[in-house]
């Protein structure tokens, strides 16, 4: 199974390409927040850029925290969603210990899912889709990346 | 947020609310440049002072903004304290993506707060903060106590002024998320005059994308396009600051005032200079993967033993042009030390720096002395540069508020009017010849970016000015045209019209899509209009006499041929305005009749 990892981020110029692709592509949405990964300046723009996105959990704390069932654990990491389970109580991304889970307005989860299809957009090569060998990769690793 | 009016909040700084207004006129104006003329011309007060708290204060985004990649520039419209009439200036950093996602397509400034504030809107927020504490601090200081304030790090913008916004400089820019600027004439004084230091724009909405799977094929060509192909090359490599090399090879840099075109120390401050010694990294504007924000670092031995700062400061050509080959500083680090003081202060880079040029030039023919300077300024004395920044922003005595009011004031004032490098406004960083010079002191926005006469001038050697003046007006309205999506100008190569009109479609603007050029034009005209309703006479702009002393790879400037170039440009500004005058007139008398009715 595959994991987005996010390696590069020191060459990360602040486009949002990948948050836009995300949102575009997966949610069919004009978004940088309804996004499997979303990019904020590191106190300012003069310290760079940090990617929040989901490091691909095995335990994942947020599978454990939701009381419906609507997310199970992800071979390989992360979790899968179904969002017709979900009742929108939020517990997911309270749950999160990196603030990786997005609560839109009326509380709709949105979280990666680790497809890999923001990787292209980035002009940078600062993501990178890879495999985990079973198990869970940093996904701010550089090298080697296993947890 | 894919609607066939516009959406647009109105804040009233003396009350602290806001309105939210539909208004009509999305096939007519487009957005952008369009929408800020149709909110100008709604809210505008022709006959009143810049200053007026009535007047407006405009940011307007366009149809394509955010769901096509470099669709990332704001259009800032307002009557302007260089010349009192209406004014246009483009930035972009998070600006445009914020007012996307905050679901305005305009943000509408009008009011004068009673306290220093900060103004906070996003889809759910309008919020106005007193920030009398702020006074006086420079923009980096205002932005860090501003990200403390408000919410949203990374999806939201922080616009702010320095001093030189607050002393109601007309050099004075506002600076867009720290790199980026509505820098010229002086839209940062505009600000000051409404007691506003600051604007978060909070992009916290989410809309869905229309169906069907036109609009995702065409961002994924258009993508391509743009990161995959040559076409943006330029931008992400050197950036515009390879400009500095080309133009001095073919004696088109102006140097020392615009005393030479040409200069063998000018590589020094080229492009490849500053990406080889003092590039740290690169940025973009959200929206675009091309980043062409090119961020230099100067370091700072504060203290001994060996104790240092660094600051990060963003160049380009027009700076390197304004604080480097203008002022004769050939080393990057002391040019970026300029450009940083610059921006600390919040003054337009390119004024300041053209100023203090002609203020240097007045010093050695002794038109002025340090009586007036304080400090004294010699060319290449980058120091002395970054210390006369400070007193043009504050207006330290009569002659830096002079200065600070526009070089051809002081050169009135004290003489020198001969050598003031002005066109429209201080000149931009190109002496190309007879067409981009006519094309920058005539031009709308007094921008080299109004229309191309200085790639007129380098593609052909005939004196025809009809051809001459044809280009100018047709590149214009192609531009207006780019300007009311918002696209970046670096991305006119790929936005061509008929891309454009795809892109329209495949998102809904079905109405928009076949008529751009049309809806272009009218736009041209109806910015045209504002301009002349505000005071512009194309026939009294003069070209100093500087310009006709220029030499370039092709000879003498011939005056006879700008002259020419010049009268007719002028002809072809009031025909237009005088046509958007008559449809307005009609548009109204229609009205007056259906109400009767």
């Amino acid at each position: 199974m595959k994991i987005l990892t996010t390696p590069r981020m020191e060459r990360c110029i602040g486009c949002h390409s990948c948050s836009l692709a995300c949102a575009r592509q997966v949610h069919k949405n004009l978004s940088w927040n309804t996004a499997g990964i979303r990019i904020a300046s590191s106190g300012g723009l003069s310290t760079g850029f940090e990617a929040r996105t989901c490091l691909a959990c095995d335990p994942a704390p947020c599978a454990a925290a939701c009381p419906t069932g609507a997310y199970s654990q992800r071979k390989g990491g992360g979790v899968v969603v179904r969002k017709k389970l979900c009742i929108r109580c939020g517990e997911c991304a309270r749950a999160c210990p990196v603030d990786a889970i997005y609560l839109a307005p009326d509380g709709e989860p949105f979280v990666c899912i680790h497809c890999g299809r923001c990787v292209p957009f980035c002009p940078h090569d600062c993501l990178e889709h890879r495999e985990t060998g079973g198990k869970a990769a940093a996904a701010g690793a550089t090298d080697g990346g296993e947890a | 947020m894919i609607r066939d009016h516009f959406r647009v909040i109105r804040v009233d700084l003396h009350s602290g609310k806001g309105e939210i207004l539909t208004i009509e006129g999305r096939d007519r104006y487009a957005g952008g440049s369009g929408l800020a003329a149709l909110l100008f011309s709604r809210f505008g007060r022709m006959d009143k002072s810049w200053e007026e708290p009535d007047q407006p204060l405009i940011f307007a985004i366009g149809p394509l903004t955010g769901l096509f990649p470099l669709m990332s520039k704001t259009v800032c419209a307002f009557k302007s304290p260089y010349h009192d009439q209406y004014a246009e200036s483009h930035g972009g950093g998070r600006s445009a993506l914020a007012l996307r996602f905050a679901d305005l397509d305009a943000l509408v400034i009008t009011g004068r707060a009673r306290a220093l504030s900060c103004l906070c809107v996003g889809s759910r927020n309008i919020e106005l903060k007193n920030v009398h504490f702020m006074r006086g601090l420079d923009i980096h200081a205002t932005g860090k106590l501003f990200r403390r304030m408000f919410p949203g790090a990374g999806h939201r913008s922080i616009l702010r002024i320095g001093p030189a916004g607050e002393t109601l400089s007309a050099m004075a820019g506002v600076i867009v998320d720290t790199y980026r600027h509505f820098g010229r004439l002086g839209a940062g004084a505009v600000m000051g005059a409404k007691n506003l230091k600051g604007i978060a724009i909070l992009g916290d909405g989410s809309f869905p994308l229309p169906e069907g799977k036109d609009y995702p094929t065409l961002f994924q060509d258009v993508y391509s396009l743009l990161t995959g192909t040559e076409m943006m090359h330029k931008y992400h490599n050197l950036g515009t600051a390879e400009n500095v090399v080309v133009l001095n090879e073919i004696q088109a840099l102006p140097f020392r005032n615009l005393q030479q075109t040409c200069d063998p120390a000018a590589p020094e401050i080229s492009g490849e200079k500053f990406a080889e010694k003092a590039l740290l990294r690169n940025a973009a504007c959200a929206g675009c993967p091309v980043g062409c924000i090119h961020l230099g670092f100067v370091r700072e031995k504060f203290m001994e033993p060996n104790q240092f700062l660094y600051r990060q400061v963003s160049y380009d050509h027009e700076p390197i042009f304004a604080a480097g080959c203008m002022l004769a500083v050939t080393d990057p680090f002391a040019a970026l030390d300029i450009m940083e003081e610059a921006d600390k202060v919040g003054l337009d880079i390119m004024s300041a720096g053209v100023a203090l040029a002609w203020a240097t030039e007045a010093s050695e023919k002794g038109i002025v002395s340090t009586a007036e300077t304080i400090v004294p300024l010699r060319f290449g004395d980058a120091g002395a540069y970054q210390q006369a920044m400070w007193h043009l922003a504050r207006g330290e005595n009569d002659f830096y508020r002079l200065l600070a009011s526009g070089t051809l004031r002081a050169a009135e004032r004290f003489g020198g009017k001969d050598f003031a490098c002005v066109l429209g406004q201080e000149m931009a960083g190109y002496a190309t010849g007879e067409v981009f010079f006519v094309s920058q002191a005539l031009g709308l926005r007094h921008s080299h970016l109004d229309s191309g006469g200085y790639s007129f001038d380098q593609k052909h050697t005939e004196k025809d000015a009809a051809k001459a003046v044809e280009f100018l007006v047709e590149d214009e309205r192609s531009r207006c045209g780019l300007t009311s999506m918002v696209s970046c100008l670096f991305a006119r190569g790929v936005y061509t019209e008929s891309r454009l009109a795809e892109c329209l479609a495949s998102v809904g603007y079905d109405g928009l899509a076949g008529t751009i050029g049309p809806v272009s034009e009218r736009i041209r005209c109806e910015r045209w209009r504002l301009r002349m309703a505000t005071g512009f006479d194309p026939d009294r702009v003069d070209i100093p006499k500087r310009f006709s002393e220029v030499v370039t790879w092709k000879g003498p400037i011939d005056w006879n041929f700008l002259s020419e170039v010049k009268t007719e440009y002028a002809q072809r500004i009031r025909a237009v305005a005088a046509e958007s005058a008559r449809e307005r007139d009609n548009q109204d008398r229609k009205k007056e009749k259906n109400t009767t009715a």
